[in-house]
């Protein structure tokens, strides 16, 4: 397995003195989904802004060993243009890298589609649940076919039942795209159920305290959710946030 | 039936008003050169249509395109400021300051400068002025209002500058560009207005001077009835930017949609 992205002796401190993260070590491989867990104001979406290239780190790298990959972004708020259709707003990113319309819009209309929006192409944002817009948040970052895709909390303003079930279509998405997901989350129960390993974050200024594998292929399987292993997975991890927190204080 | 109250009770209330008026007009035999009646303004109306409706046109043409050159620079000089912080610091004061002088004050250098024969200019001037602010200042905010997620998605994407103010912010400050015209349309018309009482020259043919000349002659009736026309203008402006408004916003914007119910 290829590493796709390495973060080394990453450090970041804002022009208001404000230390996020530092010196945080990370390496995320080729077809991984890890999860960043931490306690908030931590730096992970820091950490996500600083793999995307939206901020510089102060010191440290980022590296890419294999070329910089396509990458994708999910916000916890859809983050979608009111004005645009469902299908323009996925769209987006062909529109920006230059596809031709027609080609663009076929494209965007089968991730709306593998994200199960059809039928909902021309509907305008405030037309859309909560879920749905989510929905298209996520079209929007795999209609361009992105080798790496960085969520900070996508699902966290959902009602469980949506976000349970946005969780699976994902995993499903997830696997038939070959891709890699940093996954930024406030729920140890999401990040046991959906990683393949788990990054806990010390609280500010961040860094990775522990680094843990779950050592298995996630699956859009509801019932592993409440499965022994999955709670036994939930309970490492909240076992090394609270280390964490409780080192800190 | 809303809709319909929407519309009657108002239209009831001005035929009472005018009728009321029109009777105690004639009951008391107020002077025509004091307070004409209705229908002496409606007399009055239909005598000059053709001067009242040539005055109209001529003022129209100036509040248009003294609206247009507003919308114009003002949206491309509240794009210039969000591309560069420098040009706004520069320059933003000089438009509060011009926002702030009021208009009658500034008339007369404006009239000795592009000189009396060439009045309507001095007049596009005024109005320009005053119809600049709003649009300005409303733009700004709204190029500046742009979601900061979308525009660093955009930036993932590889978007350059232009890139961002096309796709995101230009038409995320529609809705306030769409407010501020609603006000800039009212204001021009003002503008244009306040700057042929200013001037008061002879060489001008827009309503406000048919207002100052009727009054002049106690030509009151005339003087209602330009003022009629005038308000009509204003109305007929108002409606005009709020279908275009709701035109374009009525898909997707929070504003269209509280409209609807
Ligand atoms: N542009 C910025 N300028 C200054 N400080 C910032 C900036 N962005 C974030 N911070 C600060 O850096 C720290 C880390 O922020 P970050 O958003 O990465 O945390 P987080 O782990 O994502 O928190 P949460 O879980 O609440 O989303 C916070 O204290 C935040 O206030
Ligand atoms: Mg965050």
């Amino acid at each position: 397995m290829g590493v796709l992205v390495t973060l080394s002796h990453l450090s970041k401190t804002f022009d208001s003195g404000l230390q996020a993260l530092a010196n945080v070590d990370l390496q995320i491989g080729d077809g991984e989904f890890v999860s960043l867990v931490g306690p908030s104001g931590c730096g992970k979406s820091t950490a996500l802004r600083l793999i995307a290239g939206l901020t510089k780190p102060t010191a440290g790298t980022i590296s890419f060993p294999a070329g910089k990959p396509e990458m994708g972004f999910v916000f916890q708020e859809p983050t979608l243009m009111p004005w645009a259709t469902a299908l323009s707003n996925a769209r987006l990113p062909l529109d920006l890298k230059g596809v031709a319309r027609g080609e663009a819009n076929g494209r965007a209309r089968a991730a709306l589609e593998e994200t199960g929006l059809r039928g909902f192409e021309a509907a305008y944002p405030r037309e859309l649940s909560g879920g749905m817009k989510m929905r298209v948040s996520i079209a929007r970052a795999f209609v361009g076919r992105p080798k790496l895709l960085l969520m900070d909390e996508p699902f966290a303003a959902l009602d469980e039942m949506t976000r349970a079930e946005l969780n699976d279509d994902f995993l499903k998405l997830w696997k038939a795209a070959g891709l890699t997901v940093v996954f930024v989350t406030h729920s140890v129960a999401e990040a046991a159920y959906l990683s393949t390993r788990v990054a806990v974050m010390s609280p500010r200024p961040g860094r990775i305290v522990a680094d843990i594998a779950l050592g298995r292929a996630p699956t859009p399987d509801p019932s592993r959710r409440f499965s022994p292993e999955l709670a036994a997975d939930a309970r490492r991890i909240s076992d090394a946030l609270h280390g964490a927190m409780k080192a800190a204080a | 039936m809303k809709e319909l109250a929407k519309i009657f009770v108002p239209l009831l209330l001005g035929v009472a008003v005018f009728g009321l008026w029109q009777f105690l007009v004639r009951r008391y035999q107020v002077p025509v050169y004091v307070l004409p009646a209705p229908g002496d303004i409606a007399q009055a109306f239909v005598d000059n249509f053709a001067a009242l409706m040539a005055a109209a046109a001529t003022t129209l043409k100036i509040v248009a395109i003294a609206f247009l050159l507003a919308l114009a620079s003002g949206v491309l000089l509240a794009v210039l400021f969000s591309l560069s912080r420098v040009v706004e610091l520069a320059l933003y004061p000089y438009a509060v300051i011009l926002q702030v002088t009021p208009v009658v004050a500034i008339a007369p250098l404006i009239v000795i400068w592009v000189h009396y024969e060439r009045i309507e200019l001095a007049l596009l001037i005024l109005a320009w002025i005053v119809a600049f602010f709003p649009i300005l200042a409303n733009t700004t905010i709204g190029l500046r209002s742009a979601d900061r997620n979308l525009i660093d998605l955009l930036r993932l994407y590889g978007a350059g500058r232009f890139g961002i103010l096309w796709r995101v912010q230009l038409p995320g400050a529609l809705p306030y560009l769409l407010g501020a015209m609603k006000v800039s349309g009212g204001l021009a018309l003002i503008g244009t207005i306040v700057a042929e009482f200013a001037a008061g020259t002879g060489n001008d043919t827009g309503i406000g001077w048919t207002i100052i000349e009727a009054g002049r002659n106690l030509h009151i009736a005339t003087m209602f009835a330009a003022l009629a026309l005038l308000a009509a203008m204003g109305i007929a402006i108002f409606f005009a930017l709020s279908a275009l408004e709701w035109l374009l916003l009525r898909r997707w914007h929070e504003s269209a949609l509280a409209a609807q119910g």
